[in-house]
């Protein structure tokens, strides 16, 4: 799907996902988001946990879903592998994807399976050609089965490869224009990527192809040191986002204008009430850009 | 030429600590990695702890949190996932503590993580209705001996040479141990009727006979079955703890 046409990337199916700030939904908080007087702007869940066949789980999203535009974010399906992707996976994600129809559907530009097993984490991959035209004909294969378009998110990197021969943001660039796909900005990932690869966040926000993003995500990390000393962040996801990447955040909304944002805190997860407070900080930041023609702004940040 | 890394160099020093980082894995400026590499085998080990946690949490109660942290990472290193539905993960746990030395003494260790683990197949089972007391009522009596059942997705019976039941049931609720005599048979029942997952024991013989009509067989002959293995087995006891339970669909088997 070279150039993918518009009719796969509007096909979206459920409900359009708002320039709003949304949340990870997490189990504990089912109850306090569906009474709160705050209507958030959109849940966002990890495709792995509804691959069950039935149950509280989905008892659960059914309600959600019922309330909220979704946004379908996979861990599992490996797109950065050297082997081919499971086809089973694909099919399980596309029955979470039919099911309920969310507004949008994302994956990691990262690896966490081979030879059968199964890593649990996000795993780096090369930038180089190899890997590119690989990665590239995984997402056109993704998005060929499922039937729509997908949102591919740049990774947060503790480590590097001598071979890779491609910037990262020349690399996501290059799948997005060859695959269609759209892109998941996570800030935090390229606060934390900039920390630990020692390159200015800002200017790799203006490498990044900003008119491609469809989705920004949001977390926190934590700090921890490398081998001689020096600082490392962690993409802990288990505190609030730091100021720092607030404000690349507002950065990227001045020039981009509203996108749906999401918060997520997946470890040591709070009371409902502070991940809301999050989300309410960055509605009021999308408040403060709204109103502008977003779509002009984004068609230049594009050029 | 660079050194180029292949997935197969880097799991196979994310899975074993005592490998150094692949050549050709670097911090920034040719700054060494090991520290930096250390963070992925922290992420994936810590994951797993985490998930074997949540899978077993009446064991981690059972034998605490640093030691059952300590036994997961034996266990991951000797069974790793294959599949990214973690929720699946830990199959070969009862067998795992059946030889593990150390909790040799908690003989009712391996029962307890086999009934975690029917609990959580029933907790994502898929959602069915359940054959009803009204359902059995509007069966023709001629019929009954003959009436074969489809099980509930979330069905699962539990045959245990401990008390694995009650002490899994009384850790789950934080409740005391001391009444229980761990050397106790106990057979359980997991089933989801609503929209909750629940355990059950059950009466002498009950076992043998829900698992014969879940193996397809007639009610007669499941009955018959449970009368072999206990003489006294009170065949409207096992009937309604079965309604009660939710334990079967419908009528019928399912082809």
């Amino acid at each position: 799907m070279p150039n993918a046409p518009r009719s796969i990337q509007s096909s979206n199916g459920g409900a359009a996902v708002p320039p709003r700030a949304g949340a990870g939904l997490k189990p504990a908080h089912v109850e306090a988001i569906l009474s709160d007087s705050y209507r958030i702007g959109f849940l966002e869940v990890h495709a792995e946990n509804y691959m069950g066949d039935g149950g509280p789980p989905h008892r659960a999203l059914g309600a959600i879903r019922d309330n909220f535009p979704l946004s379908v974010h996979g861990v599992g399906l490996s797109i950065g592998s050297e082997g081919g992707l499971d086809g089973t996976h694909i099919a399980r994600l596309k029955k979470v994807v039919d099911r309920y129809e969310p507004g949008l559907v994302s994956e990691h530009l990262a690896w966490s399976t081979h030879d059968n097993s199964y890593y649990n984490d996000l795993l780096p991959v090369p930038y180089d050609e190899a890997t590119l035209s690989r990665v590239c004909s995984h997402i056109e294969h993704v998005q060929e089965v499922l039937g729509r378009q997908i949102l591919l998110e740049n990774p947060s990197t503790y480590v590097r490869y001598e071979q890779s021969t491609i910037s990262e943001t020349d690399f996501i660039r290059q799948i997005a224009v060859r695959t269609g796909c759209g892109l998941l900005l996570d800030i935090n990932n390229v606060f934390v990527s900039a920390t630990n690869h020692h390159y200015e966040p800002l200017a790799y926000l203006e490498d990044f192809p900003l008119g491609m993003v469809q989705e920004i995500h949001l977390a926190g990390h934590a700090p921890d040191v490398d081998d001689e000393g020096d600082l490392i962040l962690i993409d802990s996801h288990d505190r609030p986002v730091d100021d720092r990447v607030w404000g690349l955040y507002e950065t990227v909304i001045a020039r981009t204008g509203p996108i749906p944002t999401l918060i997520e805190w997946d470890t040591d997860i709070p009371e409902w009430p502070v991940l809301r407070k999050e989300a309410m900080m960055a509605d009021r930041i999308l408040d403060v850009h709204a109103g502008t023609d977003s779509s002009s702004r984004r068609r230049a940040a594009l050029g | 030429m660079q050194t180029t890394v292949s997935n197969r160099e880097f799991t196979a020093a994310l899975s074993d600590p005592e490998k150094a980082t692949p050549e050709g894995i670097r911090g920034p400026d040719r700054k060494k990695s090991a520290k930096r590499f250390d963070i992925y085998r922290n992420n994936v080990i810590y994951g797993l702890i985490e998930a074997l946690g949540d899978i077993f949490p009446a064991v981690e109660r059972l034998v605490g949190e640093n030691f059952f942290r300590d036994m997961a990472r034996l266990y991951i290193r000797a069974n790793p996932p294959d599949s990214p539905l973690l929720f699946r993960y830990g199959k070969a746990m009862p067998d795992f503590l059946a030889t593990f030395e150390p909790v040799a003494h908690l003989s009712y260790l391996p029962d307890i993580a086999r009934i975690e683990l029917a609990w959580l197949d029933a907790f994502h089972a898929a959602d069915r209705s359940c054959f009803s007391a009204a359902d059995l009522a509007a069966a023709p009596e001629s019929q009954l001996d003959d009436l074969r059942l489809t099980p509930h997705p979330a069905t699962r019976v539990i045959r245990s040479r401990s008390a694995a039941v009650s002490i899994f049931s009384a850790t789950r609720s934080g409740a005391s141990l001391s009444e229980i005599d761990p050397t106790a048979p106990e057979d359980g029942l997991v089933t989801r009727p609503g929209h909750d997952v629940q355990i059950r024991r059950l009466p002498p013989g009950a076992a043998t006979f829900l698992q014969s009509l879940i193996d397809g067989a007639r009610l007669a002959d499941a009955a018959e079955a449970a009368g072999l293995e206990y003489a006294e087995f009170d065949l409207p006891a096992a009937i309604r703890a079965m309604l009660e339970a939710g334990a079967f669909n419908k009528r019928g088997q399912e082809t």
